[in-house]
């Protein structure tokens, strides 16, 4: 396999394409509104109608509006179906000669599809997840060619350097620097790994990337591990994301087969393979060192750093670690240059982000935009504000490591510094819209529940102080705390921030931080008057206050 | 994949006990390809079991791949099957139990016949899925993560399944659900619990 | 071997590359409190009462794990430090049931001379009360988990000293738990050699010899230092 080879494929793909196409979203959220049986019905009308000679169904991944899926695209005609069921098969077919169909279709002139701008989420929705001929017809492993043939590794990473991408798992660590101090490191054996233990509650983002065009992150691995000088790459990927552990086996045994994976990729003298290591239910395994313990075989606990997994990471190698959005980067970098990724975005912050809009709001999907958008273009053009005649009262961004923004802060640019600035974090790109009719403490509890649960309990501030940071969310909310328990709650806060062993902890507080700071009242509103002598000391917990459930 | 060779000499070794842990216990033994265990049970998923098992090279640092394996096979893990892939592994039981236990996938009592996952999420929360949940644990008479007297019904919460866009998602017998009402999840439910009170 | 100079609260300290902040304190003689620290096995960083502030470095250290540098700036002793430790002290005591006046190690447990060294007089967290039983199994030794704080030294004196990995974490979060094997009675145990070293290695009452009453458990950590220099130097102390 090699440049010319890749073109005839690419070249072969499009000759033969259909004139009309019906693309299917197959991707979790429609194939849990029946959307296999949406397709399989098409497949069939398509047959029935004699049409089979021009029209073809495809599966195709994320078609970003889950809320109104099952999705279905015709092309070229340029038209979604939303929410089809498998009976409209039929009228859908007809419609593609001029008959009547009642499917409601979907507006593509709204701003939730005008304003984004897609560069992770290029080919999502557009090709076919399970076949690797749909991706190179995309351009796809074209970068990885680029990079092999013309590119010597330190240029690789000169030029995410100077794109300015920065990780998107959450706390933005420039990926040129991480790069190069891997690159750097003497060892034999390096490591890169793929970082898809998407945990954040309400973050569906890289599961979509998984889904939609797993072969994207395996030439985003296969570059960076090129750029770093590593041979083996792992992907953790959650248990709760069936789908797109398939789709990964299908794309990585794809992959070897037309030599993009293996040795001699695309004959270049590159050895690269790609393992994937299924999670097991742990949060904490976000976190790098526990996510290495738990590749090791180990129960995912955090370590120290130093040393640094760039220094000592995966089997005692040095090892390089990248969520699934940020090598998704990668393969459209090298392609189009980083003066191009750099022209996008902020100063500080460049290129897109890929949001997980959900919660109370209209409009639930996916959505990639440039960073500098506002929270307000996002919440109330894009995701069409509250339904129902409500009134969005927070943003919820960053999970139980993120912070709730009021209504008021809706103005808010999207980029690592703003939502930092306010108590928030970008994080993975969940983003959860919230009420009037949304309790912010109730928030703050289910958070600081979650975090509780997900501790790995190696150290003490987490283990401990997780379990009384809920303990006294619960009594305020069971209007039984006092002023003195909600100073005892800041108190607190700020000794699990800055003791903590690893991320999880030390951002635990942040939910809370943030209410208290945005929707301070309604706490207050909760305390009762203080009387006699300090009622926490000596209280047997109420059965609900214990974690085991 | 080449096996990671494991360096012979723990320089930096007081860092973290755990990571010499992994450093010392991850080293895939030199030693002789052993006898096949038959499992005194003479029961044939162990040698399902054995023949993964063996297929992963008996690594130690697959322990987590063999407990998917040995869940998968098995529905959950008790004693016996942990102590049988600690043998397989030449793992210490201690190891074994630690990681079984540190893993939310992982079971170590029987799941009823059917399993309701009610997924917990942020997006599902703030749409309601504590009321739906609180209605099927009233009607079950069980709390999230038990099973019914009868095994019936194995009631479950997740930590988001991701599929934040059709909130609130129920995960009923491993069959994602939509926009789940307290309503709809009890209709689906009643079948499998009558009289599991 | 290649020395660092730096300052521990105010005073230069000379120490050898590769030492922690808490080994040339200790060589200082400036004490920093720790509870998971164990002399002769490796540092796990996870109780967080050794935490220190370096000069230029945001983030809180802990002494155990962090190296020596050259010219180094330490402070182990600031308002902020004392009040997170006592703090920490105080949601360990929240944690379990740490009864001092019926407990086996009352007047010589770890735990308890740092709340006295600390100022932690009182608790202002609520009691979680967990219904934790005692193993007394084991033909010698008892474990008690109510006095548990969860500091792996047994696990680690087990695993890298004995060898036996008998001990090990499991669970996790404010479920995490001391095991013996597959989480049997500790006098079921094929692997426990009963060498005693867990007890030995237990800051607290958590672990104690068999037939000890309130406040007769005496530990003798110089028969884990005798080993451990007998491993790692070659040499026999007696």
């Amino acid at each position: 396999m090699d440049l010319a080879d890749l073109l005839e494929i690419k070249e072969k793909e499009l000759r033969t394409r259909k004139p009309i196409r019906l693309r299917c979203c197959l991707a979790a959220g429609c194939v849990s509104s029946n959307g296999q049986a949406v397709k399989e019905s098409l497949d069939k009308a398509v047959q029935e109608a004699g049409l089979a000679d021009e029209v073809e169904v495809r599966q195709v991944g994320c078609m970003r509006l889950c809320c109104e899926g099952p999705l279905v695209a015709v092309d070229p005609a340029g038209i979604l179906y939303q929410k089809v069921a498998p009976e409209d098969a039929a009228s859908i077919v007809a419609a593609l000669k001029g008959g009547e169909t009642q499917v409601k279709r979907g507006d593509l002139n709204h701003p939730f599809f005008t304003k984004q701008m897609s560069i992770v989420l290029e080919n999502s929705g557009e090709i076919d997840p399970e076949r690797i001929e749909s991706y190179i017809a995309a351009d796809g492993y074209q970068a990885l060619n680029d990079a092999l043939v013309e590119m010597k590794p330190k240029e690789v990473i000169d030029a995410i350097l100077q794109s300015g991408l920065r990780g998107r798992g959450g706390a933005g660590y420039p990926t040129g620097l991480k790069w190069a101090t891997v690159a750097k490191m003497q060892g034999s054996k390096k490591y890169v790994i793929c970082n898809a233990d998407e945990g954040d509650p309400g973050a569906f983002m890289d599961r979509s990337v998984l889904e939609s065009d797993p072969h994207r992150l395996l030439e985003g691995m296969a570059i960076a591990a090129y750029a770093v000088g590593a041979d083996q790459g792992f992907i953790y990927v959650r248990a709760e994301y069936p789908l797109a552990i398939s789709r990964l086996h299908t794309a990585i045994k794809q992959a070897k087969q037309h030599g993009l994976l293996g040795s001699g990729v695309l004959e270049a003298a590159f050895t690269f393979n790609v393992e994937i290591r299924i999670g097991a239910g742990a949060f904490v395994c976000g976190e790098e060192t526990a996510l290495m313990a738990s590749i090791e075989g180990e129960r995912g606990t955090p370590r120290p750093r130093p040393p640094f997994p760039a220094e000592r990471g995966l089997y005692a190698g040095p090892t390089l670690i990248n969520n699934v959005e940020t090598l998704a980067n990668v393969p459209s970098i090298v392609r189009k240059g980083a003066d191009w990724f750099a022209g996008i975005g902020t100063e500080k912050s460049k290129g897109t982000k890929v949001f997980a809009l959900a919660g109370k709001i209209t409009n639930t999907g996916l959505i990639e935009v440039p960073m500098g958008t506002s929270l307000r273009t996002i919440v109330e053009e894009m995701g069409a504000g509250a339904p129902d005649g409500n009134q969005v009262k927070a943003v919820q961004t960053g999970g139980p490591s993120g912070g709730c923004l009021p209504a008021s802060q809706l103005d808010t640019p999207v980029d690592y510094e703003s939502l930092q600035q306010l108590g928030s974090i970008m994080g993975s790109g969940g983003m959860i819209v919230m009420d009037q009719t949304t309790n912010m403490v109730d928030v703050a509890r289910f958070f600081m529940e979650f975090c509780m649960d997900e501790s790995c309990g190696k150290c003490t501030p987490c283990r401990a102080g997780t379990v009384q940071l809920h303990a006294l969310l619960d009594r305020i909310l069971r209007r039984q705390a006092t002023a003195r328990d909600l100073e005892l709650l800041e108190e607190l806060c700020d000794l699990v921030k800055h003791t903590s062993l690893c991320g999880l902890g030390q951002t635990a507080p942040n939910p809370v931080l943030s209410t208290l700071r945005f929707f301070r009242n309604e706490y207050l509103e909760l305390l009762q008057p203080e009387i006699g002598a300090p009622a926490a000391f000596g209280t047997p917990p109420k059965p609900d206050v214990n974690p085991t459930g | 994949m080449t096996v990671p060779s494991v360096p012979s000499n723990h320089g930096h070794v007081s860092y973290a006990a755990f990571s010499l842990m992994e450093t010392t216990v991850t080293a895939r033994s030199e030693a002789p390809p052993r006898k096949p265990l038959e499992h005194p049970s003479g029961d044939k998923r162990f040698k399902i079991l054995e023949v993964f098992i063996k297929r992963l090279q008996h690594r130690q640092d697959m322990l987590i791949e063999v407990l998917h394996k040995a869940q998968e096979l098995f529905g959950f893990l008790d004693n016996d099957l942990l102590i049988y892939v600690a043998q397989q592994l030449r793992l210490p039981p201690s190891r074994v139990f630690g990681v079984a236990t540190f893993y939310h996938y992982f079971t170590l009592k029987p799941k009823g016949a059917h399993t309701c996952v009610v997924c917990m999420g942020t997006a599902c929360y703030v749409k309601g899925a504590d009321r739906v949940l609180a209605a099927i644990e009233q009607h079950a008479g069980i709390k999230a993560g038990e099973t019914t007297s009868d095994n019936q019904l194995s009631l479950l919460t997740a930590r988001c399944i991701g599929a934040c866009g059709i909130a609130p998602a129920v995960v009923y017998d491993g069959a994602v659900t939509a926009r789940q009402s307290a309503e709809d999840a009890l209709e689906r439910v009643k079948g499998w619990t009558n009289g599991s009170r | 071997m290649p020395v660092k100079t730096l300052t521990i609260d105010g005073k230069p300290v000379s120490a050898v590359e590769g030492q922690t902040v808490l080994e040339a304190a200790q060589d200082a003689g400036i004490s920093i409190p720790t509870l998971c620290h164990l002399d002769g096995v490796s540092d796990v960083g996870a109780c967080r009462l050794c935490l220190v502030e370096v000069a230029g470095v945001s983030r809180l250290l802990p002494a155990c794990v962090t190296k020596v540098t050259e010219e180094m700036e330490v402070r182990t002793e600031s308002e902020r430090l004392k009040r997170y430790r006592r703090m920490i002290l105080e949601l360990l005591f929240a944690e379990r049931n740490h009864v001092c006046a019926v407990c086996v190690s009352n007047g010589r447990c770890e735990l308890q001379n740092l709340a006295v060294a600390q100022g932690m007089d009182h608790v202002r967290f609520a009691y979680r009360f967990p219904p934790y039983e005692v193993d007394i199994t084991h033909r010698m030794f008892g474990m008690d988990h109510n006095r548990c704080v969860l500091c792996s030294r047994c696990v680690r004196v087990c695993w890298f000293i004995e060898g036996a990995a008998t001990k090990n974490v499991a669970g996790r979060g404010a479920d995490a738990r001391i095991i013996t094997d597959l989480s049997q009675p500790w006098g079921e145990s094929e692997t426990c050699t009963s060498c005693g070293k867990c007890v030995q290695a237990c800051p607290t009452g958590a672990k104690f010899h068999k037939g000890s009453t309130v406040a007769e458990m005496e530990r003798d950590r110089s028969r884990l230092e005798y080993i451990v220099t007998a491993r790692e130097k070659k040499q026999w102390i007696v």
